[in-house]
């Protein structure tokens, strides 16, 4: 009896847990046929060459305008400003902790690192509107109150923590008798570093910066909070600009009717999000997986 | 390389200048993160009171308060628990203990990291096409839940399947030795040794559902909530959405609001982080045998 009970009860188990595990695939599954389903009823009244290669983002206006390049420019304005802080102090901070920090100091910045990876974004979004824009302002009066500048800055400190987290990952993982070997040929820890440990990390280094750009490429809630609402082209990073995610958040936040075409940009405009970031995580994953130096 | 020390003098005070440029910007990047948590506590103190946590938003900023906002976020938390946890728990257990190593089992992995990589406003637009208008739950409080805990799967999966990985074979092998099923070895042996491991991830993964908003947004939560939702269908807000709608306002008044909403969110994240950081620690000195 009790034995016919768990030979009933041992492979229903295993399909219930399965099923949970197929549950991840299933909601990409959803994400990719939602997106796809909305942005072709948008691609119906839009050609999509009108929506790549459009110069102008004016869905809420008339004459409607439907280029996403404004929306596109403006997210990689962000992307680019917060890589030029976070990759280089994220590498750095890195090198510091793995090759320098006495074991103390470790115990100390690293659980530090943790917590500040979990703020969220809003809060990053609330520093970057209320301390350093006014900053900006005082040093350069012609910034404007929401500008791309500010957001740059406060996204990049925002995954600052990712990018130092993977590194060091990275630079741990590092046989230590590589390491070794270099100081017994009486280098220094510098020329260590510089000849040694990064090279043979450079794969979990690239994919962190990846990682890193693709996060800030999908950051939302610090971009809608201090970049602005006004989809342009522009170099200089002091004006007011609106990245992807804003414009979603925009739409959704206003009395937009659903089903209309104003309301199916958002689709077409995530499904381009999703897409690139997509790319881009898969790409930092062959990285990891093609290129690591495997010392055994 | 006609003087031999004075190149080594070179080197080394190249080693030297880079050590301490390192240590500086390691520790003011610490530095300018101490410096914005101060700035908003100094500016959030005052507004800071018990009146705060028990008072509705308001059009006034000396009367605005997060009831609303932190009973929403305590009601989303607990369906997201209640939700997520069990599927997580259970897609790690199948992946780590049941799966075979084939084609598919790879597939699951690469999707369950890639969907770790998804920004989350594309979840917030597969909450508000799948649960919002296909299920009709309209903004209701399930609906922000079921959305979330979709967000917030593969971290505990990922993190779950670590803490199962790390229980010794051995364990397994003695369990099955006097006769357990499969079964019976993962929920009384290895479940229970993989706990506290499995707790930190889901603590974590709950430290990030608390603060995430745009998916939130796009689900249609509610900015302005005068009242505390009674059951499941209820519209809701949380706290990081009312920090988001204080912190847009023009008003400077309604910034010290923000401040004062930042510090409790971040109250309660900090918590929960230490309790994470506390019972990985005591993980780490259990498994050092």
């Amino acid at each position: 009896m009790a034995l016919l009970k768990i030979k009933i009860k041992e492979p229903v188990a295993e399909k219930l847990l399965a099923l949970c595990a197929y549950l991840s695939i299933l909601t990409t599954v959803m994400i990719v046929y939602i997106l796809a389903t909305e942005s072709f009823h948008f691609f119906k009244h839009v050609s999509i060459s009108e929506f790549l290669l459009g110069t102008k983002w004016e869905p809420l206006l008339e004459p409607k305008a439907f280029g996403v390049l404004p929306l596109l420019f403006g997210t990689l304005t962000i992307v680019i400003g917060s890589a030029l802080i976070s990759l280089p102090m994220g590498i750095i901070t890195a090198v510091y902790l793995s090759q320098y920090a006495s074991k103390k100091t470790r115990r100390i910045i690293k659980p530090i690192l943790e917590i500040l990876a979990g703020i969220p974004t809003v809060v990053y979004g609330y520093f970057a509107l209320t301390f350093i824009t006014p900053v900006l302002r005082v040093f350069i009066p012609s910034t404007e109150i929401f500008n791309a500048a500010s957001a740059s800055i406060v996204v990049g400190i925002m995954i600052l923590p990712m990018v130092a987290s993977l590194c060091d990952d990275a630079l741990q993982a590092v046989p230590k008798h590589l390491k070794q070997g270099g100081f017994a040929l009486g280098t220094t820890s510098f020329e260590v570093i510089k000849g040694i440990l990064i090279p043979a990390a450079l794969s979990g280094i690239i994919a962190s910066f990846v990682l890193a750009v693709s996060r800030a490429f999908g950051e939302t809630m610090a971009v809608t909070l201090a970049a602005g609402a006004t989809p342009k082209f522009t170099l200089n990073p002091l004006e007011s600009i609106q990245t992807m995610t804003a414009y979603i958040v925009q739409v959704s936040l206003g009395d937009t009717p659903a089903g209309g075409i104003e309301y199916q940009t958002i689709f077409a405009v995530a499904g381009l999000l999703f897409v690139v970031t997509l790319t881009m995580n898969l790409f930092s994953n062959f990285i990891m997986n093609r290129f690591r130096e495997v010392y055994e | 390389m006609n003087n031999p020390s004075s190149s080594l003098n070179k080197r080394q005070r190249i080693d030297c200048i880079f050590k301490w440029t390192a240590k500086l910007l390691t520790w003011s990047s610490l530095g300018i993160l101490a410096f914005l948590l101060t700035h908003v506590t100094i500016t959030g103190f005052e507004k800071l009171s018990w009146n705060f946590l028990q008072n509705f938003p308001s059009r006034f900023p000396e009367k605005a308060g997060i009831k609303s906002a932190l009973h929403g976020s305590v009601w989303m938390l607990s369906l997201v628990a209640i939700v997520s946890v069990p599927l997580g728990v259970s897609s790690a257990v199948y992946l780590e203990e049941y799966g075979k190593k084939n084609k598919l089992h790879r597939i699951i992995e690469v999707n369950i990291a890639n969907l770790a990589g998804v920004p989350s406003i594309v979840y917030g637009i597969l909450g508000l096409v799948i649960f919002v208008r296909f299920s009709h739950l309209d903004r209701s409080v399930l609906a922000g839940s079921f959305t979330m805990s979709l967000l917030i799967l593969p971290v505990i999966i990922i993190s779950s399947r670590e803490a199962i990985r790390a229980v010794p074979n051995s364990i397994r092998l003695g369990a099955f030795a006097v006769g357990a099923t499969k079964l019976q070895t993962v929920i009384h042996h290895v479940l229970p040794s993989a706990l506290p491991g499995i707790l930190t991830g889901v603590i974590l993964s709950m430290s990030r559902a608390i603060g995430e908003t745009a998916p939130l947004i796009m689900i249609g939560a509610l900015t302005y909530v005068a009242f505390v939702p009674e059951n499941i269908m209820d519209p809701f807000t949380t706290l990081p959405i009312q920090v988001f709608n204080w912190a847009s306002r023009p008003q400077e008044a309604f910034h010290e609001v923000a401040a004062a909403g930042i510090i409790v969110l971040l109250f309660v994240l900090l918590t929960m982080n230490a309790i994470a950081i506390l019972l990985r620690n005591y993980t780490n000195k259990k498994l050092e045998f």
